[in-house]
């Protein structure tokens, strides 16, 4: 009987992946505005780095192969080679990794590290734009602050390699998300993801109807004409700069920008993906629906207490689910989890992904999908390692549009490698070396290796030295 | 109406899946028996019998009639202790009125306040523990300077009275930012006023009926608070403060010293740069392991070793998961305490047995030890790893079952199919075509 439904709902995986591009979903078009380069551009470089070859460790590809005793090759910052065996140049460094298991770096989709940095005082609360239910103007890169302590500890005890940072949830439409590589640096363009999308922050259910509900929205029915009226307003946009665009582009006739809907225009267009928190079942069905409209796609629900109830749709939407493994009850549109979630999803081929929206969660997301594993289990739902090690890589990559980049240790890939201590899903693991773009950004023996932000800086009595 | 029904129908689930045999005896065989009390156990046998443990050891007999758990390859502890939940009294956190956890009294003072009555046995939260493996669950109060009582639980009973092990079991108070507005905005204005109130208690106590007269000067607290506090003034009931930052440690070290009281560090983020005086003073500390943040200014030295780090300054560490909803990940807590330098004995210890010594029930609770309350969980594996499941629990001596609200929704949604969704009974439901 549940052989038979897992054979049922695979074949339905194989649908959706066959067809993960749903027919209102736009193809990427070029945006006509504005004649200038994109604001606030990368200034990401790859730390230096010296070709490397792990040896002798459990080589987990996240691309289907595991390979016990395994190796990894990284040169010039990329995935130069990974297999068996591999065939490594003279010099180069080699990792002893007997007893120790590779995987790719580990992914969050969901982070506001940043923007609601630590310590967690009103001065550093820069992650909602809680003055008015559409604020699709705002860039939650210009709130980040990259001294954020959150991102030292997510490297050293998450292995986390990149991220994307998100407006809050007070706001229906909450503006621009920007993904970063957690590397230290002194500014925030430093630490953007070379050629990574953008993403706009959309908000389902209670938290704008309780944030607004003096002015409004304060229903759900509220919110979705909330969504529905900036979304009309963003076709209207789209259609002008088009029309100025096939008129010839006259520079007296160019129409006056507008931050928000530019940036919901180019959601229309597909350049940019939208990442919906969304808790209830139906509450994303609706949300289907008006991307339907409105010809766009969502790209993932975050969140998603309740997605395995509707795990068929999003599978036939090709709209991935980012979720906790088991976070619940702190209000209604929580109410519903199970700790199967994640394991139900992904084995109706919906791209599942493990997530933090928290700056200890992103500690420890692998400790997370190993327990979303267990639960699988136990509801009689086997998920493999490879599976579960794409919730935490693979899966969150494609959800930021980076899949091409990161996300699987394959050849020409950049190099985001952790070396864990032992299994990614024990709890007894820990990541002992980092690499991000090939270079050993956090090495758990060597002091010298491990990044402090300036906010920790002298902060602790010299007689407590960590 | 349709919640009666539901209820209904969860007890009815309830006694059909309760053994048969649950007055009876029970054995657990063949597995690794963590006591708690010695070294572990291999394939040993833990005999139940109306509710308290009979026998331990290797190479017992199983009673005849006995009904029998194979063990075999499995790992048997005491059920899980937590030592910091509001098990039955936080239902949805943001709907307030399923919350039963705390009081708004305007002089922050709340020591009369006893949980007890609030208690929702029925709480949905309570099946998710327990077979999560936590059988044991103090259920505390916050907010304010004072914020009253606790008690400690067990996961299981169709009222409090049969689940309640012991009421109360500490009074709360709270250190550093969290008062520091009830302290008029500084740290010495919220000590002040605790000093002022425990003053009070005592003057109180040694003149009641002037009090009742009304012939003695107002006094800081009301009478019902000022009478709660005697047994704390008298170092039977503990003093449970919250409390993270060092130099705010140093302060309950402090009060606690000045008025003879017997003092519980809960949090203490940075109790590890305060280890040799609480070992000195003989103060237990509640440590959730999973923090390594500077989140607030009090817990800037916060890390992942701190109950490694008391422990070996010779501090009795008790782990806490610091959750009501997901109380059940104080397995994680405890595993991450090992792989953070805890030794191993030490961490199972930290969720079984120091627990109850700390909130004084290791006469009954906390090991696996003839006479004490059968509460029993069996592992498929090591109970900290994340992939090991709960198999059995057993509490009061009785199975429960492995059924959550949780679980029930799972299992509705496992096969998606219009008709299994609203209905009990599928094949009543079929859609006609």
């Amino acid at each position: 009987m549940k052989r038979a439904l897992s054979a049922l709902l695979l074949a339905a995986a194989g649908c959706a992946h066959a067809g993960a591009k749903p027919a209102s979903q736009p193809s990427p078009a070029q945006a006509p505005v504005p004649a200038v380069p994109a604001p606030f551009p990368s200034t990401y470089r790859p730390f230096p780095s010296v070709p490397t070859l792990i040896r002798g460790a459990t080589v987990m590809t996240a691309a289907g192969q595991i390979f016990p005793g395994g190796e990894v090759l990284m040169v010039d910052g990329k995935i130069a080679a990974v297999g068996q065996q591999v065939t490594a140049p003279a010099g180069v460094r080699v990792v002893d990794g007997t007893g120790k298991f590779v995987t790719p770096g580990i992914i969050d989709v969901h982070s506001h590290l940043g923007v609601y940095a630590s310590p967690g005082v009103d001065a550093n609360a820069d992650g909602n734009e809680a003055t008015s239910p559409v604020t699709a103007n705002v860039w939650a890169e210009h709130s980040v602050w990259p001294q954020d302590p959150g991102f030292g500890r997510a490297l050293a005890n998450g292995g986390i390699t990149s991220m994307e940072i998100l407006p809050g949830s007070a706001n229906l439409i909450g503006g621009r998300s920007v993904v970063l590589k957690n590397v230290p640096s002194r500014t925030v363009q430093g630490m953007k993801f070379p050629g990574a999308p953008y993403g706009l922050k959309m908000a389902c259910g209670e938290n704008p109807k309780r944030v607004y509900a003096s002015r409004g929205p304060s229903t759900r029915m509220g919110n979705v004409a909330g969504y529905r009226t900036a979304w009309i307003e963003a076709a209207a946009y789209r259609r002008k700069w088009d029309d100025w665009d096939a008129a010839g582009r006259k520079p007296a006739d160019m129409p006056t920008r507008d931050l928000g809907l530019e940036t919901l225009a180019e959601v229309l267009r597909g350049n940019i993906l939208v990442q919906n928190h969304c808790y209830r079942a139906d509450e994303m069905a609706q949300m289907i629906d008006i991307s339907h409209e409105f010809g766009y796609h969502i790209r993932s629900f975050h969140h998603g207490v309740e997605a395995y109830k509707v795990r068929d749709l999003l599978a036939r939407e090709g709209i991935g689910a980012s979720l906790w493994a088991d976070w619940w009850g702190f209000k209604m549109e929580a109410m519903d989890e199970t700790n199967a979630n994640l394991a139900m999803v992904s084995q109706a081929g919906v791209r599942a992904i493990v997530h933090s929206d928290d700056p200890g969660g992103i500690q420890r997301l692998n400790q997370e999908a190993a327990k979303a594993m267990l639960a699988g289990r136990v509801a009689g739902i086997q998920i493999s390692d490879n599976d579960a090690l794409r919730w935490l890589t693979a899966n969150p990559a494609w959800a930021l549009g980076i899949e091409d980049k990161v996300g699987t240790l394959e050849v020409g890939k950049q190099a985001d490698v952790v070396i864990w201590s032992g299994s990614p899903f024990s709890v007894y693991s820990r990541p002992e070396k980092v690499f991000i773009d090939g270079a050993l950004l956090y090495d758990r023996n060597n002091p010298n290796l491990q990044p402090t932000s300036d906010f920790e800086t002298g902060l602790l009595p010299a007689e407590a030295t960590r | 109406m349709r919640k009666r029904s539901l209820a209904a129908a969860l007890a009815a689930l309830a006694l059909a899946a309760a053994p048969a045999a649950a007055q009876g005896t029970l054995a657990i065989v063949g597995g690794k028996v963590q006591t708690m009390a010695g070294p572990a156990i291999e394939n040993g046998t833990v005999i139940i019998r109306d509710g308290r443990i009979v026998a331990v050891g290797v190479g017992i007999a199983v009673p005849a009639g006995a009904r029998t758990i194979d063990a075999r390859g499995k790992v048997v502890t005491p059920g899980f202790f937590e030592s910091s939940t509001q098990m039955g009294l936080v239902e949805v956190g943001a709907v307030d009125v399923t919350n039963d956890h705390a009081v708004s009294d305007s002089d922050h003072v709340s020591a009369a306040f006893n949980v007890r009555d609030g208690l929702n046995p029925a709480s949905i939260v309570i099946p998710v523990t327990r077979i999560g493996g936590v059988t044991t669950a103090v259920s505390r109060p916050d907010g304010g300077l004072i914020a009253g009582q606790s008690v400690i639980v067990d996961l299981t009973g169709v009222n409090v009275d049969s689940m309640l092990v012991r009421s109360p079991v500490g009074m709360y108070a709270t250190l550093g930012e969290g008062v520091h507005r009830a302290g008029g905005g500084a740290r010495a204005g919220a000590t002040q006023l605790l000093r002022e109130v425990l003053d009070d208690a005592r003057t109180y106590a040694r003149d009641r009926a002037a009090f009742d007269r009304g012939q003695m000067r107002r006094l800081s607290a009301s009478r019902l608070d000022l009478e709660a506090l005697q047994p704390v003034l008298a170092g039977r009931l503990p003093l449970v403060v919250d409390v993270n930052r060092a130099s705010d440690i140093r302060t309950a070290l402090a009060i606690a010293k000045e008025y003879g009281l017997k003092l519980v560090i809960s949090g203490g983020a940075e109790a590890w740069m305060v280890a040799d005086e609480l070992a000195r003073a003989n103060v237990p500390v509640i440590v959730k392991v999973l923090q390594d943040l500077p989140e607030t200014f009090e817990q800037l030295g916060e890390r992942y070793d701190n109950a490694a780090l008391l422990r070996r300054a010779g501090v009795k560490v008790a782990i806490t998961s610091n959750d009501t909803h997901n109380a059940r990940n104080i397995k994680q807590e405890a595993g991450n305490a090992v792989a953070n330098g805890l030794p191993y004995d030490e961490a199972l210890r930290a969720v079984t047995l120091y627990p109850a010594q700390i909130w004084g029930v290791a006469d009954r609770y906390g090991s696996l030890e003839v006479g004490k309350v059968a509460n029993v969980v069996v592992w498929g594996g090591d109970p900290l790893e994340l992939l090991t499941p709960v198999e059995h629990v057993v509490i009061h001596g009785r199975e429960v079952p492995m059924v959550s609200r949780e679980t029930q929704l799972r299992d509705r949604y496992l096969h998606l199919n219009d008709a299994t969704r609203a209905y009990p009974q599928p094949a009543a439901a079929q859609p006609q075509q």
